[in-house]
This record gives C-alpha cells, sequence and structure tokens, in this order.
C-alpha cells in the first residue's frame, strides 16, 4: 500500500486520532492515518459540545477557522415526569467571553477542519481503508497495520488505536476484551433545522449564544440514560440514549423512546416547524474507570473512546478523547527524541501522564457511578415522578394549608421509597460521588 | 429500504426516519451477517427491537433475518450478541455503509 516506514500509524479521524496525528506531526514524526470513511467525520456522531479548553492545548487559535456553532450561555438539566419537568438552569453573561469555554459542534463538519489541520502539519491520511488487523512481529510487538485496500500494509514503529468505541481492531488482536451490554449505552440522534432567528427566540438567545438540555427521568422508560437538546445555529440536535442491556431487555425500541421524547409537552414546542435531516445512532462508552482497558503494550496505545474515555456523570466525552489522544502523541514523540523504542515498558509513560491529568482523576472520582446507576432505576423513574408531583403539590393554589402540602409531600416519599430507602439511596449516591 | 420493523401500530416508522440518511451500499457484500439457527436465543430475538435502524426481523420461520440496507454501523448488535455469537460482524468495506453528514 505504501512503501515507506512510518514513526507512527494513527486507526481513525476522530477527535482521539486527529489530536494524537496532529500532535505528532506537529513535531516532525512521519505519520500515517487512516480512516475507514468517505471522509472524517463521515462515521462519527457525537451531541456534540465541544470543550475549548481540550483543544487549546492542541491548537490554541481554533477560533480562527474552526466550524463552530454556538458558545453555551446556559445550562439546564431537566427531571421530567410524562406531563412535566423540574430543571435547574444556569446562564451567565461570564459565558459570553472573549474565548468561550464550550461551543456546540457539528461533528462531520468539526472532524474534516480538525483532519484538515493535521494534514496541514503533515500528516498522511487515507480515508475509505480499513484497518482489519495489526500486523505483530518476533516476540509479539505490534509492528504495522493490514487494510481492506487490497490488503495493503503499513508498517510504523508504534500504532495508536483512536478507532473508537466499536472498535474492531484492538478486540480481535487480543489487546482489549468486548464491551460488556451494561457498560456502554445506545443513543439516537436526529437533526432539526430551524431559521436562527426562531432558535434564537424560542430559546431566549442572541448572536452566537447557545443552549444545552441535558435531561433525565420518566423518558428513559425505567431504563438507565438520558436525553440531551442542543442548540446549533441553524439546528437542534435532540437524542436520547440508554444501557445496551436495559434496551435488551425492556423491549422498547430507541426510535419509539426519541418519538416519545421529542413529543414530551416540554419538549415538543422547542422543535415545532423544524425539519429533521439526519437521524443516526451510535454506543457511548458508560462503563468509567473500572471498564478501562489495558491502554499500551509493546509498539501500541489505546486512547479516546477505543479506551472507554467517557465521564458518564458530567457528559463529557469529546474533551477526554482529544486529551488522551494528545498525550499518546506527545508520549510519542518524547520517547522518539530520548530514541528509546516502543515497548511496553517505555510506552508505559503514557498511562503515567494520563493518570496525572484530570483524565483519570475525573474517571477515579466516579468510579463507582456506573454501577450505582445501573442498580439503581429508581434515579431514573420513581425519583423524577416523585419529585415533579411534589413540585406540582407545592405550587398548586389550591386551598390546602401549607403544612398539609409538606406532609403530603414527604408522605409520597416515604410511601414510594420508605425511609430505609431513602436514606440507603442517599448514603449510596455519596459513596459513589466520592 | 425494504422490510424495516415497526414500533408498533401507533409507533414511529424507522425507515421514515432512515430515509433522511445518506448510504453508500456494497451490492451482495452485507457487512452483517446471521449466522443459521434453528430458534433464535433472547439475545438474538431482541436485535428486533433494539437495532436503532429495524434491520432485524422475525421471518415466518421464527428465525431472524438482518438486512443491512438501512444500518447505521452502532454495532448494538455485535454487543447484545456477543456472548452467543450468532452475527458476524464487520465494517462494510472503507467508503461504503452509511455517510452522516452531520454526524
Amino acid at each position: 500500500m505504501i512503501e515507506e516506514r512510518f514513526d507512527a500509524i494513527v486507526v481513525g479521524a476522530g477527535p482521539s486520532g486527529n489530536a494524537a496525528a496532529y500532535t505528532m506531526a506537529m513535531a516532525g514524526l512521519k505519520v500515517l492515518q487512516l480512516e475507514r470513511g468517505e471522509y472524517p467525520g463521515s462515521k462519527n456522531v457525537q451531541g456534540a459540545i465541544l470543550y475549548a479548553d481540550a483543544l487549546e492545548h492542541i491548537i490554541p487559535d481554533f477560533r480562527d477557522d474552526a466550524p463552530l456553532e454556538r458558545h453555551v450561555v446556559e445550562q439546564r438539566m431537566w427531571t421530567m415526569s410524562d406531563t412535566s419537568h423540574v430543571g435547574m438552569h444556569y446562564r451567565s453573561e461570564d459565558f459570553n467571553e472573549e474565548r468561550p469555554n464550550r461551543y456546540t459542534i457539528i461533528r462531520a463538519q468539526f472532524d474534516k477542519w480538525f483532519s484538515r489541520k493535521a494534514r496541514d502539519a503533515g500528516v498522511v491520511l487515507l480515508c475509505e481503508t480499513t484497518v482489519t488487523e495489526l500486523i505483530r512481529g518476533t516476540g509479539g510487538k505490534i509492528i504495522g497495520v493490514r487494510t481492506d485496500r487490497d490488503g495493503g500494509m503499513a508498517f510504523a514503529d508504534v500504532v495508536i488505536l483512536g478507532e473508537g468505541v466499536n472498535g474492531l481492531v484492538g478486540q480481535r488482536s487480543g489487546l482489549r476484551p468486548e464491551i460488556a451490554p451494561e457498560n456502554v449505552a445506545l443513543a439516537v440522534k436526529e437533526m432539526h433545522f430551524l431559521p436562527r432567528e426562531v432558535i434564537d427566540s424560542r430559546f431566549n438567545l442572541k448572536g452566537n449564544e447557545g443552549v444545552v438540555i441535558e435531561a433525565m427521568g420518566t423518558i428513559t422508560a425505567g431504563m438507565t440514560g438520558t436525553g440531551f437538546l442542543y442548540t446549533n445555529e441553524e439546528s437542534i440536535s435532540i437524542g436520547i440514549g440508554c444501557l445496551v442491556s436495559d434496551f435488551a431487555e425492556s423491549g422498547r425500541t430507541p426510535y419509539g423512546l426519541l418519538e416519545a421524547f421529542k413529543n414530551h409537552p416540554s419538549i415538543k414546542p422547542l422543535l415545532a416547524d423544524s425539519e429533521c435531516k439526519e437521524y443516526a445512532a451510535h454506543l457511548i462508552p458508560e462503563g468509567g474507570y473500572n471498564a478501562i482497558p489495558e491502554l499500551f503494550g509493546d509498539g501500541w496505545l489505546i486512547i479516546g473512546d477505543a479506551g472507554q474515555f467517557v465521564n458518564a456523570v458530567h457528559r463529557e466525552g469529546s474533551n477526554l478523547a482529544m486529551t488522551t489522544g494528545r498525550i499518546a502523541g506527545e508520549t510519542v514523540v518524547w520517547l522518539k527524541r530520548r530514541h528509546d523504542a516502543m515497548t511496553k515498558a517505555n510506552l508505559a509513560e503514557y498511562k503515567r501522564r494520563l493518570d496525572a491529568s484530570f483524565v483519570m482523576k475525573d474517571l477515579k472520582k466516579y468510579k463507582r457511578i456506573p454501577a450505582f446507576l445501573h442498580a439503581n432505576k429508581q434515579v431514573f423513574g420513581l425519583y423524577p415522578r416523585l419529585l415533579n408531583a411534589a413540585a406540582q403539590t407545592w405550587f398548586r393554589v389550591d386551598g390546602t394549608d401549607k403544612l398539609s402540602k409538606e406532609k403530603a409531600i414527604l408522605k409520597s416519599f416515604r410511601d414510594g421509597r420508605s425511609l430505609s430507602g431513602l436514606i440507603g439511596d442517599a448514603f449510596k449516591l455519596a459513596r459513589s460521588w466520592r | 429500504m425494504t422490510s424495516m420493523v415497526e414500533a408498533g401500530p401507533s409507533g414511529p416508522k424507522v425507515e421514515d426516519k432512515l430515509f433522511q440518511n445518506r448510504y453508500l451500499v456494497d451490492p451482495g457484500r452485507p457487512h452483517i451477517k446471521v449466522r443459521p439457527h434453528e430458534r433464535p436465543s433472547k439475545a438474538l430475538l431482541a436485535l428486533t427491537h433494539t437495532c436503532p435502524a429495524g434491520c432485524y426481523n422475525l421471518n415466518d420461520k421464527g428465525q431472524i433475518e438482518v438486512t443491512v440496507d438501512g444500518c447505521i454501523e452502532c454495532g448494538t448488535c455485535r454487543i447484545v450478541t456477543a456472548k452467543t455469537g450468532e452475527i458476524e460482524w464487520n465494517y462494510p468495506r472503507g467508503g461504503f455503509g452509511v455517510l452522516f453528514k452531520f454526524g
């Protein structure tokens, strides 16, 4: 396929792969990047939120030409029942800053841009090329990849796998185990187009301001999962995701769940008269710290979703992808400059650097959360119902005295979950949160 | 798109959603195959509702069939049946399959 030998091969052109490839090429390394889609982003799906900090560490002036949609000035967290929601909104003028912190993006466009930057830095990118297996040298070290491009092979000192959550190469080569259905969510998403002034007025926005809604509650029909709505410049991304194990058990269809979410009285008016132009689905790693596979070995590193790098609590993933990609790239550059071989012992530096970063610190902090949310479905059904009913009792003025209302609310929680259940849940959550 | 599953009599039709999408179909080379079986396991049966593109159907012999044309390559079916090994899953050849305009 390509006769010359590379310093590094990067599998995948998503946020992690592009970050790794760009970082190494900027340092002068010879990098080959392989992407199975027609163009970078053509197979990639995300909500999507871009976290500026992670990208600034790679391309400080990205705002000059990156395809950004809106910067986020308002975060809404909704706990939903069938007919209502209790919301916590945070909106701040401080987010209207010179270098905004979070943006909504459209991944197919953003990934193309990021990939252009990598190619400008010298990365050799081959699209429409699926890596079929890793090639091992004597002693088992990974020395290259085989592709479906006429069975062509390519060789390098190190192979960096940024092949995504549904990556097959690492698994089939025995580098990482199959993902368990309870450690991964299936999210479905639609892109709904509306004139920008309609979005501005519906969400109380001006200029390039944007809103993010993260929602949980009865919308997931008792399953562990969340819904989201993000405002883009002239479109709204709306989606919902639940654990694959829950979908398989429940008998619910993902598209039926999405349709019900879109028709929720709190959501429906926000989407009115919009035109849907795409329906997508993607897996999201949700297993957290305990599901992270081996990340390095003789001649290989794993980055991004392929390494389960998603903070499920904070809905962060693309920043972890970019950061793990950057750190992997920096590690390879560092070893190269020292003329050190890409052995398992030397590549362990990648893990040491990750451990010192927010990536591992955050995932470690929440390592008990995935199991807690998997085992405590009341968080997604019972509590949202009780909370919404309590809000209605509290706000409806009907001649009932306030003390009786308070008692009725407390009783509803005790009847719904029992006092020991409530205390137990609070304790379990607090312990998982630490 | 042929023979897609409906969510129920009044539910949304997934083919209406997939209609918006762009695909480059690789004729005669389905990237997912259901292995021959007498009776589907619970996991394989679950794909009739779990697949977000409604690619899986129960035929009148009680076996599961897959039509990959609408597949959005999420990998859910692969993970659900990983333990039973009832399907064979590969990526479409480079360049083929779904092409997300927005993602």
